[in-house]
């Protein structure tokens, strides 16, 4: 009985069998949901069920479902206390990814507009 | 004395119940596999920044195209569906792997893993033979500024399938022969989750790339 107490006491953090929620289950709700996103993309893509100018926002909206329906599904991430530190990290990470992709094509759009040269337009008009 | 502060400690910890306090800095140290798991987010954001800096260029370059061909004269979106649905199902298959793994079932651990493997090789062979046709049609990096940018984005993306594949072989050969213990677990773990980043990178490969390029 002592020596089982002391084996709790000393017990090193991460030997214990701490197993995630995941089940089969799971993974299976996430591939049918993550296949519809998909499915819907190509189908949004191809045709015109949507507002042909609305397409792209279309299509991004459809893309963030699905990396949410990973991020829920596949790589658990939750908001237990485990996973606290996760979210944090994700986003910065998100933060970072926004501001140089935003920043990019915020930068290169107003360049384009001010560069009269390399617009497509004004090549068409010489 | 020692015994006594020794005491106080272990009531002191008793008194934070450990499942609660994890990750708010109470109840002590959180367990290897939490730690593990969250150095190798932070890596896989970091990969994710790297992609972001990528997907930005080809962003940027992906209207110069030189009087060469655009998008929509290259991609051929029915091979791009299968390649996708098989990258999406080899997710699947490597949780699935993951969870009979954390079950100490090594031989359904295997038989997933071979699934997982056979379909990022399917993945990988209809993008090689994809940029090879490209290539041929003399439609390779060089031809124009889009082109440099769609190689470089995907090809990364492969890049990084390729290494996932060869990193697949090794754990599963350790897995073999040191049997599913903790630390070949948390090496396991970790590739999960490079797969499945993998996997959320191609989402985004697919709508910016693919779908918007070629419409």
């Amino acid at each position: 009985m002592e020596g089982q107490d002391r084996f709790i006491e000393d017990r090193t953090p991460g030997v214990e069998n701490n197993e995630s929620s995941a089940t089969y289950l799971s993974y299976t709700v996430g591939l049918a949901l993550a296949m519809i996103a998909t499915i819907a993309s190509f189908a949004v893509s191809q045709t015109n069920l949507l507002w042909p100018p609305g397409i792209p926002v279309g299509l991004v909206v459809l893309a963030f479902a699905q990396i949410g329906v990973h991020l829920v599904f596949f790589l658990h991430l939750g908001s237990g206390p485990d996973h606290t530190n996760n979210i944090l990290a994700l986003a910065f990470g998100v933060l970072v990814v926004f501001l140089v992709i935003g920043g990019s094509i915020w930068i290169i759009a107003n360049l384009n507009a001010n560069t009269m040269s390399m617009h497509p337009l004004m090549q068409m008009r010489q | 004395m020692t015994v006594l502060a020794n005491e106080s400690i272990a009531a002191r910890r008793a008194a934070v119940p450990i499942e609660l306090a994890r990750g708010r800095g109470g109840g002590g140290p959180a367990p290897i596999r939490v730690v593990v798991a969250y150095g190798f987010w932070i890596f896989l954001l970091s990969d994710i920044v790297m992609f972001a800096a990528l997907f930005a260029t080809y962003a940027v370059l992906s209207g110069n195209t030189a009087g060469g061909p655009s998008g929509l004269e290259l991609f051929n979106l029915r091979s791009v569906f299968i390649e996708t649905t098989c990258l999406l199902v080899s997710s699947y298959t490597c949780g699935l792997g993951a969870l009979s793994a954390e079950r100490r079932r090594p031989t359904t651990f295997l038989i997933f893993a071979a699934l997982t493997f056979v379909l990022g090789a399917a993945f990988l062979f209809i993008e090689v033979s994809e940029f090879a046709g490209m290539v041929r049609a003399g439609a390779g990096p060089w031809r124009s500024g889009f082109l440099s940018a769609f190689f470089t984005l995907v090809g990364t993306h492969g890049a990084h399938v390729t290494a996932g594949l060869i990193w697949l072989v090794y754990l599963a050969a350790q897995v073999v022969v040191k049997g599913l213990r903790p630390a070949v677990l948390r090496r396991l773990l970790c590739w999960s989750l490079f797969w499945h980043a993998l996997d959320i990178v191609w989402v985004s490969v697919l709508t910016l790339v693919y779908l918007m390029g070629a419409r």
